[in-house]
């Protein structure tokens, strides 16, 4: 009895903590290798055209993307080539759209919702024609805040 | 003596944790996804449909007609234009120094009116865009330096509120019109 009490005299045996850096790094260089963009997996190509007068958009929270282009090689045998819309995840037509901004709107507060910016993400090579059907349908549920993505252009021509 | 410097301390890692949670933490914060940047337009609002649509009266000088067919081909007051030269030809049209009587009257009065094809190139579209913007942006800027001796962008708002007044960038857009054939 004597041995078992001397044995537990020291109190509990601390937990070795010396490997939860390492486990809190691992963790860190995870965070850090997959937080490159996942916002929507894109099933068209987007290159948007480069313009000189481009503006920040400002606050991330209160953009919802619009993406307009050819169908991705994936989806080419099914969808065809002709520039296609995309909301979220999925192909759309324009029609789906004041739908897909009523979600957008209700998934945010409504102080927040005159602040709410579409912003469409064209590639350069589209027809007006989609891009004007896309915007009309957004007059229609009046959201008006658009944003043409455009990278900059550095070049004068 | 000798024996106590030859155990070397052992350093303690407990707030190793800590840091690096910090910079997880940090890093959680910080990485913003692609910054989203591009040209911004505030659309018109739709006209209610048992509204009568009121004829905006103006006068011919005052408007500068765009037109963009479906071979991206610009026609700027009925003349083809490159896009090189929309920047000078808007700039000329809106301040119009020499006081032509086929351009606008003041810079207030300006209007630009768009219309495009439905068979327009988007990136034809947003250069017609870009460089009406640039013009703006170069007209705002010279008259910021001008009079208060400051780029547009520093100025306070009173002021920024008088040059946007001044040069009041309006630009009306007509629905597209499907004539150029492919769609």
């Amino acid at each position: 009895m004597a041995k078992f009490r001397k044995k537990n005299g020291n109190g509990q045996p601390a937990i070795n903590t010396s490997s939860l850096p390492d486990i809190v790094f691992m963790l860190l260089f995870f965070f850090m290798v997959t937080t490159v963009m996942r916002q929507t997996d894109l099933k068209v190509k987007v290159v948007v055209p480069q313009a000189t007068e481009i503006q920040k958009l400002e606050k991330k929270s209160l953009v919802s993307y619009v993406y307009i282009g050819s169908p991705s090689d994936n989806f080419k045998a099914q969808f065809g080539t002709a520039p296609r819309i995309q909301l979220n995840d999925a192909f759309a037509t324009a029609k789906q759209i004041p739908e897909f901004i009523e979600k957008e709107r209700a998934a945010r507060s409504e102080a927040e919702v005159p602040f709410l910016t579409t912003s469409l993400k064209c590639d350069r090579d589209a027809k007006m024609g989609i891009v004007t059907d896309v915007k009309q349908e957004l007059r229609k549920v009046s959201a008006l805040k658009i944003n043409y993505s455009s990278s900059l252009r550095t070049e004068v021509y | 003596m000798p024996k106590k410097s030859r155990s070397s301390p052992e350093i303690n890692a407990g707030s190793m944790a800590d840091i690096a949670f910090l910079l997880l933490i940090f890093f959680l914060v910080t990485t913003t996804i692609d910054t989203d940047k591009g040209i911004a337009i505030k659309l018109p609002p739709m006209p209610e449909e048992n509204q009568p649509q009121e004829d905006l009266k103006l006068k011919e000088r005052n408007v500068l007609k765009i037109l963009v067919n479906s071979y991206d081909q610009l026609l700027v007051d009925g003349e083809l234009t490159s896009i090189k030269d929309l920047k000078r030809k808007t700039k000329e049209f809106i301040d119009n120094p020499a006081g032509d009587p086929t351009l606008a009257e003041t810079p207030m009065k300006a209007v630009i009116s768009l219309k495009n094809d439905r068979g327009t190139s988007y990136n034809t579209y947003i250069q017609v865009h870009n460089e009406l913007k640039a013009a703006y942006n170069e007209l705002r800027n010279a008259m910021a330096n001008a009079k208060f001796g400051k780029p547009f962008d520093k100025l306070n708002k009173e002021q920024t509120e008088e040059i946007q007044n001044y040069y009041r960038q309006v630009i009306s857009e007509a629905e597209p019109e499907n004539i150029g054939g492919t769609n």
